[in-house]
C-alpha cells in the first residue's frame, strides 16, 4: 500500500480512538469540573461497561443487534448506579477532600477489578458487532461498524452538551460547579447533584466501552489504558474544561493512530505520558484551557 | 540522640526482630525479611507523604531506579553486590531529585498526577528496553552474584541479618531525621506552607530535600529487593508498587516512625491470610484503602498517638 492510503487508514483508526476517548474523557472531565474529584476508578467503570456488554450478549436472545441495543441502554445505567452508590457511601463521607478521594477511588479500582476477575474470569471475550458490512474504498475495505462508532460518539457528545447547556438539570450542575454553597442556599440538593454527576461520568465511560467492545474484546484489565489516555486528554485540554477535553481527545486520538501505525505503540505512550507531566508542570491550565483559579 | 522512651521503643522493635531470627519458623522467617525490605521503602514514602505532606503516586519509579540499577549492574555489568547496593541507593536519590525538580513546581492533585505519569513513563521505558530488562518476564540474578562481604544473600540466615541491619540503620536514621530541626521544618511544610515561608524557609528546597531522602530509602529498598530475592521485573515498577507504600503508611499511621513497618507487617499478613481463604486478594487491598480512608485516616499508630501516646515520634 502507498503512503497516502496508509496514512488515511492510520487517521481513520485514530478517529475511532479519538471518538471513544472523547466520550470516556468527557466523563472524567465532567466529574473533575463539577465535583473537583480525580476519579482514579474511571477506567474500571469503562471496563465494567464492556464486561456487562458481554454478559448482555450472552443473555439476550436473538440477533446481536438486539443484545447490543439492550447493552447500550442497560450498561451505562447499571454502571451509573454503582457509581452513584460509591459516591453516596464513600466520597460524600470524605467531604470530597481531594487527597482522601484519590485514595478511596484507588481502593474502588481494586475492588471493581477484583469483582470483574472473580465474576467474569481472566480471559478476553469477544462481543459480536450489531452489524457487519465493509465500506469498500479504492485502496482498502473498512469496517462500517467503526464508522458507526464515530457517529454514535458524536451524537452522544452533542447530547451531553445539550443537557449541560439547555436543560434545567444542566443549569443546576453548572450552578453547583460555580459555587456549591450558594447553590445549596438556593435550594439545590447538592448531594443529589454530585451523585448524579458521578453516575453520569461513569455512564459515559460505560457507553464508550459498549461501543468499542465489538472491536476490542472485554477483559478485566482493560481499564488501564482508557484511564491513562483520559488523564492525558483531560490534562492537555485543561482540567475541567469540556471543550478542551474534546479538542485534546481528537489530537491525542489521531496522533496515537498515526504514531502507533508508523512507530512502536510503547514509544507513543512514553512520549504522551511525559508530555502530560510536562504540560502540568509548565502550563497547568492545559494547552487549550483558559487561566484556571 | 537522647535515650528516652521513644528511642527505647524503636530499639525494642529491633531487638524483637533479632529475636525472631532465632525463633521464627522458616516460612515466617523469610516473610519477615521481605517485610523489612518493603518497610524501608514505606519509611521512605512516609518521609515524603507522612511528614512533608507530599502525596506521591509515583514512588515505584524511585523503587524501580534502585531495583534496576542494582539488578542491571550485576546482571549485565558483572558488578559486585556492594557496588550494586550503593548504586541503587544513589539512583533512587538521584531519580527523586530529577523528578522533584519538575514535579514540585506543582502541588496537590497536579503533583499526584505528575508523579503518576512519571512513574508510568518509567514503567513503559522498562518495557520498551525489553532487550535488556526482559520486560514483564524479568531477569533472575544468579546466586553467585548475590554475595556481600562474604555473606550469601540468597540463603536465609545472612539475608535476614543483612535486611535487619539495613532496616535498623533506616529506622534509626528516620527517627533522628524527624527529631532534628529539619524534621520539624518538614512537618511545618505539611501543616502550613505559607506560614513556614513567612518564617523564612524555602518550601521548594525543603520539599526537594525530603523527596531526595525519600528516594534514597526507596532506592535502598529496591536494590535490596533485587539482591536478596534475585528477581527484577517490570511488575515491580508498576502502579501497584506506588500504591503499596501508601497503603502500608496509611495503615500503620502516616507521620509515625514505626508506622510504615507496622503497616507493612499487618498488610502482608492480611493479604497472606486472605489468599489462603480466597484468591480475591486484590479485594482486600481495595477494601483496606477505602475503610482506612473512611474510618481511620490516621492509621493505627496515628490514632494511638492522638488518644494516648502523645510522645510517639
Amino acid at each position: 500500500m502507498d503512503f497516502g492510503p496508509y496514512l488515511l487508514l492510520a487517521l481513520m483508526e485514530g478517529l475511532v480512538t479519538a471518538a471513544v476517548l472523547a466520550l470516556t474523557a468527557s466523563g472524567l472531565s465532567l466529574v473533575f469540573g463539577i465535583m473537583r474529584v480525580v476519579n482514579v476508578a474511571h477506567g474500571e467503570f469503562f471496563m465494567l461497561g464492556a464486561v456487562l456488554a458481554w454478559f448482555t450478549s450472552q443473555w439476550v436472545p436473538g440477533p446481536p443487534a438486539v443484545a447490543f441495543a439492550v447493552a447500550l441502554v442497560l450498561c451505562p445505567l447499571i454502571v451509573g448506579a454503582i457509581a452513584a452508590l460509591a459516591d453516596m457511601l464513600v466520597l460524600k463521607r470524605l467531604h470530597y477532600e481531594p487527597e482522601a478521594t484519590i485514595v478511596a477511588t484507588i481502593g474502588l479500582l481494586y475492588i471493581l477489578q477484583q469483582a470483574a476477575l472473580s465474576l467474569f474470569g481472566p480471559d478476553a471475550r469477544p462481543v459480536p458487532p450489531p452489524f457487519a458490512f465493509r465500506i469498500q474504498l479504492p485502496w482498502f475495505g473498512y469496517s462500517g461498524y467503526k464508522l458507526a462508532v464515530v457517529g454514535a460518539a458524536v451524537l452522544l457528545l452533542v447530547a451531553v452538551w445539550l443537557i449541560l447547556r439547555h436543560t434545567r438539570a444542566g443549569l443546576v450542575m453548572r450552578a453547583t460547579q460555580i459555587d456549591r454553597d450558594t447553590a445549596r442556599a438556593f435550594g439545590i440538593n447538592v448531594d443529589r447533584v454530585y451523585a448524579g454527576v458521578f453516575a453520569m461520568g461513569a455512564g459515559l465511560a460505560a457507553v464508550a466501552a459498549v461501543l468499542i467492545v465489538p472491536i476490542q474484546q472485554a477483559h478485566y484489565l482493560m481499564g488501564g489504558d482508557p484511564l491513562l489516555l483520559s488523564f492525558i486528554v483531560v490534562i492537555i485540554g485543561g482540567l475541567g474544561s469540556l471543550r478542551g477535553t474534546l479538542l485534546a481527545a481528537l489530537l491525542i486520538g489521531l496522533s496515537d493512530g498515526v504514531i502507533s501505525t508508523f512507530f512502536a505503540p510503547t514509544l507513543a505512550k512514553i512520549v504522551a505520558t511525559l508530555a502530560v507531566a510536562l504540560v502540568l508542570v509548565f502550563r497547568p491550565q492545559g494547552l487549550f484551557g483558559t487561566r484556571a483559579a | 540522640m537522647r535515650l528516652d522512651r521513644a528511642l527505647l521503643l524503636h530499639l525494642a522493635v529491633l531487638a524483637a526482630l533479632l529475636a525472631l531470627h532465632f525463633a521464627a519458623p522458616p516460612y515466617h522467617h523469610s516473610n519477615i525479611a521481605r517485610i523489612m525490605v518493603l518497610a524501608i521503602y514505606a519509611m521512605g514514602y512516609n518521609i515524603a507523604f507522612g511528614y512533608t505532606g507530599l502525596l506521591s503516586l509515583g514512588h515505584a519509579l524511585l523503587f524501580g531506579a534502585g531495583l534496576y540499577s542494582a539488578g542491571l549492574l550485576v546482571y549485565h555489568g558483572g558488578a559486585g553486590a556492594a557496588v550494586a547496593l550503593a548504586a541503587g541507593v544513589l539512583a533512587g536519590g538521584g531519580m527523586a531529585l530529577a523528578v522533584g525538580l519538575l514535579a514540585l513546581r506543582t502541588a496537590g492533585v497536579a503533583f499526584m498526577i505528575v508523579t503518576l505519569m512519571f512513574a508510568q513513563a518509567g514503567y513503559l521505558t522498562v518495557l520498551y528496553f525489553g532487550a535488556w530488562t526482559r520486560g514483564d518476564e524479568g531477569i533472575v540474578i544468579p546466586q553467585a552474584a548475590r554475595t556481600i562481604a562474604g555473606l550469601d544473600l540468597a540463603s536465609d540466615a545472612p539475608r535476614y541479618l543483612v535486611a535487619l541491619a539495613l532496616f535498623a540503620v533506616a529506622l534509626l536514621a528516620n527517627l533522628a531525621l524527624v527529631r532534628s530541626p529539619f524534621g520539624r521544618v518538614m512537618v511545618a511544610m505539611r501543616e502550613n506552607e505559607e506560614r513556614s515561608r513567612m518564617l523564612g524557609f524555602n518550601p521548594f528546597t525543603v520539599k526537594l530535600a525530603a523527596l531526595a531522602v525519600s528516594g534514597l530509602y526507596a532506592g535502598l529498598s529496591g536494590a535490596c529487593y533485587a539482591l536478596m530475592f534475585g528477581y527484577v521485573g517490570a511488575g515491580l515498577v508498576s502502579v501497584q508498587y506506588s500504591i503499596l507504600p501508601l497503603l502500608y503508611v496509611l495503615l500503620g499511621g502516616a507521620g509515625t516512625v514505626a508506622g510504615p513497618f507496622l503497616g507493612a507487617l499487618l498488610m502482608f499478613y492480611l493479604i497472606d491470610w486472605a489468599s489462603a481463604l480466597t484468591d480475591a486478594h486484590q479485594f482486600v487491598t481495595g477494601a483496606a484503602l477505602v475503610v482506612l480512608v473512611l474510618f481511620a485516616p490516621k492509621g493505627i499508630l496515628g490514632t494511638l498517638r492522638a488518644r494516648w501516646l502523645r510522645w510517639l515520634p
